[in-house]
């Protein structure tokens, strides 16, 4: 490490926001950048320009995260935009989702690579059905940390009963969902309480401010804890002098550790294998872990290419019926007998829609009949033929092997996002004549 | 409220710790593999600037030990600073590269396209660009974009699809979910591809710092002639600067961004290490584009406007 690297070598942690249009979710983004120094002085004259040119008397921080013209001439968010800020301890990548009703798939692909999402409520209103849906989506993506920032406290006259309820209420229905780890902040993005620096108004409140949260809530997973999981991205043959026999796997571990000398697996074709040495990047080691991207070189000769997965046991069996649980993204609706392609970590396969088993109310997460095929924004059950067999692990087990898209052949447009296996611990429909296709 | 008291979590707790220099770099470093995977000609857009520089940096070490497996593509201004140039060069030759060049003065000489009354020629290298994407039948085409330089930016995606006119519909963009990019396309169109989309100036600053890596000697601070014209100072050259009204003096300066000499700036500074290059930044209150771009303060949406023709 370079000396300036280790004064300032930082984790890093990708998180989502969302909330409802008038939670103020803008001005809390814009707050978290403005106080932690985030916003520069051009970018800040710029909004003060454009708030001015509109009329408006104070800048509009809002006016800092809507990038599009469309955006800006209609006030409100339309797309995902990623922002970029840090601190002395830790740099962060936030995925800012637009919270209306229509924009479901937004906060999924937004909470697709969260460590976090913070679920933003209006402290006048608590817990709305837009927060429920918010909570869902957390938990149907597997997002490990929510964070309920309870805003506008300064319209409530900053009273403790007022937020202990909503954060009581949100807690329960998050667990219920099966989320593990929710922290609640009372907050006012507009005065600045409890964002960045503590609030003078609320002595009662014991926790952390919203950003020192996000500052020291672990993020990552122990790869030791979790079985090695390595799809081939590309094959790497020299074939130069130097290295005339060279033939290495190149990918990043999805998951786990991989050694020199492991036994492993290569999937779909069943080979087994020795780990023979590891590239990291051009440099020999002896151990990679996940999300690392390194060269991998087996000491057998077996055919392998891109879209395998070398594992470590237990191993996911290969199966070319697939149940999952989807967000449909694409004003396309998906119906049952569609032809697909499906990618799945570094493979696309053929595939066929068999059954749409039900479409699930995300509000009173009720399965509701799929028959009538799944509309944008939709959630819902489906179960997939594919035409070569996928070694996929189950979503609740792993968000990288277990997650896939579906693309629509005639134009290559991402139709929707699939997590294999059930969606939330709670609603069971398990059939037990799906379970032996399996096997 | 299980608001449990959370312990800091620092990068010696565990033996597994990847500091965030490591997560960008690996995520990068998957985005070329993928593009390699999936794409026929594949071909790297490259200016000199720093950004291209680290990324040809990490196409070196996601394909080590065997050669990167794309071409360059430089879009040459005509306005270059010659430093800048001779990098290019030496940087094509070390390694062995292959270098295609669409020359804006060529379309200018042919009457193509005119020179801008206002001099400025980055606006003029979207046809160039295009027809070079056209020519070699690039289908993906890696730019060194961060979405942290600007808001329209801030919604790019890593994999953006272009049509045949290489035009961006913000409107129309594929959702991007986990790292699963969907590199799909029809003949004619091609993708875009930005495996710098998560880095910060000042990652790419710290990463440089940390591999090593040699930049043109402008991005260090060095005495140089320059004028001042709208707030900036431009180096004085045989592009067209300075006007009679524009007096030129010597000044200690560097470059934050490499670009065309016509609406590049320098910035005054003592910088001349790595290491005073970052603490400056770490320190700046303006942007990079904010400090050194001219180009993007013609209107509130001007990066928007030229990335829907057909610019990065």
């Amino acid at each position: 490490m370079s000396t300036t690297e280790e004064a300032t070598a930082t984790s890093l942690l990708r998180f989502a926001t969302a909330g409802s249009v008038d939670d103020g979710k803008s001005t809390l983004v814009g707050r978290l950048l403005h106080d932690s120094k985030s916003v520069l002085a051009d970018q800040l004259e710029a909004v003060e320009h454009a708030s001015r040119r509109r009329g408006q008397q104070a800048p509009d921080l809002a006016l800092l995260t809507d990038g599009l013209r469309a955006e800006r001439e209609q006030g409100i968010t339309i797309d995902v935009a990623y922002r970029y800020f840090a601190t002395a301890r830790r740099r962060f990548i936030l995925a800012d989702t637009p919270g209306h009703v229509q924009y479901t798939r937004n906060m999924v692909t937004g909470a697709s690579t969260a460590e976090l999402a913070v679920v933003l409520v209006d402290a006048r209103n608590g817990v709305v059905e837009q927060t429920r849906r918010h909570a869902a989506v957390a938990a149907l993506l597997r997002v490990p940390h929510v964070v309920l920032a309870v805003n506008k406290m300064d319209l409530v006259d900053y009273a403790e009963p007022v937020f202990a309820a909503i954060a009581a209420e949100f807690t329960a229905y998050a667990a219920s969902l099966g989320v593990k780890d929710v922290v609640a902040v009372p907050i006012s993005a507009l005065a600045g309480d409890n964002v960045v620096e503590p609030s003078a108004h609320m002595d009662w409140y014991g926790g952390p401010t919203l950003l020192e949260h996000l500052e020291t809530v672990p993020v990552g997973t122990d790869p030791s804890a979790e079985p090695a999981r390595f799809p081939v991205q590309y094959v790497i043959r020299p074939q130069s002098e130097e290295h005339h026999d060279y033939r290495g796997y190149a990918g990043q571990l999805a998951s786990g550790v991989l050694r020199v000398g492991d036994a492993v697996t290569v999937l779909p074709s069943g080979h087994t294998s020795t780990v023979a040495a590891i590239d990291a990047l051009g440099v020999p080691t002896e151990l990679a872990w996940a999300p690392q991207s390194v060269t991998v070189r087996l000491a057998d000769d077996i055919d392998i290419s891109r879209g395998d997965l070398i594992a470590a046991a237990p191993l996911p069996v290969p199966t070319k019926d697939i149940e999952a649980t989807v967000c449909h993204l694409s004003e396309r609706p998906l119906h049952v007998g569609a032809k697909v392609l499906l990618k799945h970590t570094t493979r696309t396969v053929r595939a066929l829609v068999k059954e749409i088993s039900y479409r699930i109310d995300i509000d009173s997460l009720e399965q509701r009949s799929g028959a009538e095929g799944l509309n944008v924004n939709d959630i819902g059950h489906v179960v997939l033929r594919t035409a070569e067999p996928l070694a996929l692990d189950d979503y609740t087990e792993n968000r990288r092997t277990g997650s896939f898209i579906l693309i629509d052949p005639s134009d290559g447009t991402t139709l929707t996002a699939g997590m294999a296996g059930e969606a939330f611990d709670t609603v069971s429909t398990t059939d037990a004549s799906h379970e032996e296709d399996w096997v | 409220m299980t608001v449990t008291t959370q312990r800091l979590f620092r990068a010696e707790d565990t033996p597994f710790a990847l500091s965030h220099l490591d997560a960008l770099e690996a995520e990068s470093v998957h985005i070329f593999r993928e593009v390699a995977g999936e794409f026929e000609r594949p071909v790297i857009l490259f200016s000199g600037g720093k950004d291209s520089i680290v990324m040809l940096h990490l196409a070196l070490k996601a394909f080590a030990p065997a050669p990167v497996p794309f071409a360059l593509l430089h879009v040459d201004t005509g306005h270059n600073f010659p430093e800048v140039l001779a990098y290019r060069d030496r940087a094509v030759a070390k390694h062995n590269l292959r270098l295609h060049v669409a020359a804006v003065q060529d379309y200018i000489d042919r009457g193509v396209l005119r020179e801008r009354p206002d001099g400025l020629r980055n606006p003029l290298q979207t046809v160039p660009l295009l027809d070079g994407i056209e020519a070699g039948k690039f289908d993906a085409v890696f730019g060194g974009g961060r979405r942290d330089e600007e808001k329209a930016r801030a919604k790019e995606r890593v994999f953006s699809l272009r049509d045949e006119f290489g035009a961006w519909d913000p409107r129309r963009q594929r959702p991007e979910l986990w790292s699963l990019y969907n590199g799909r396309h029809a003949a004619g169109e091609h993708v875009r591809v930005f495996p710098l989309s998560n880095w910060t100036e000042l990652d790419v600053w710290q990463y440089i710092e940390r591999e090593g890596i040699e930049l043109p000697e402008i991005y260090y601070a060095h005495r140089r002639e320059v004028f001042k014209r709208d707030g900036m100072w431009l180096t004085a050259g045989e592009w067209g600067g300075p006007k009679a009204t524009e007096p030129v003096e010597t000044r200690q300066v560097r470059y934050r961004t490499v670009g065309d000499m016509s609406c590049t700036g320098a910035v005054d500074s003592d910088a001349d290490t790595i290491e005073a290059v970052i603490t400056e930044i770490a320190a700046s209150r303006l942007t990079e584009r904010g400090a050194t771009r001219a180009d993007d303060k013609m209107s509130e949406a001007a990066m928007e406007d030229r990335k829907r023709e057909g610019y990065f």
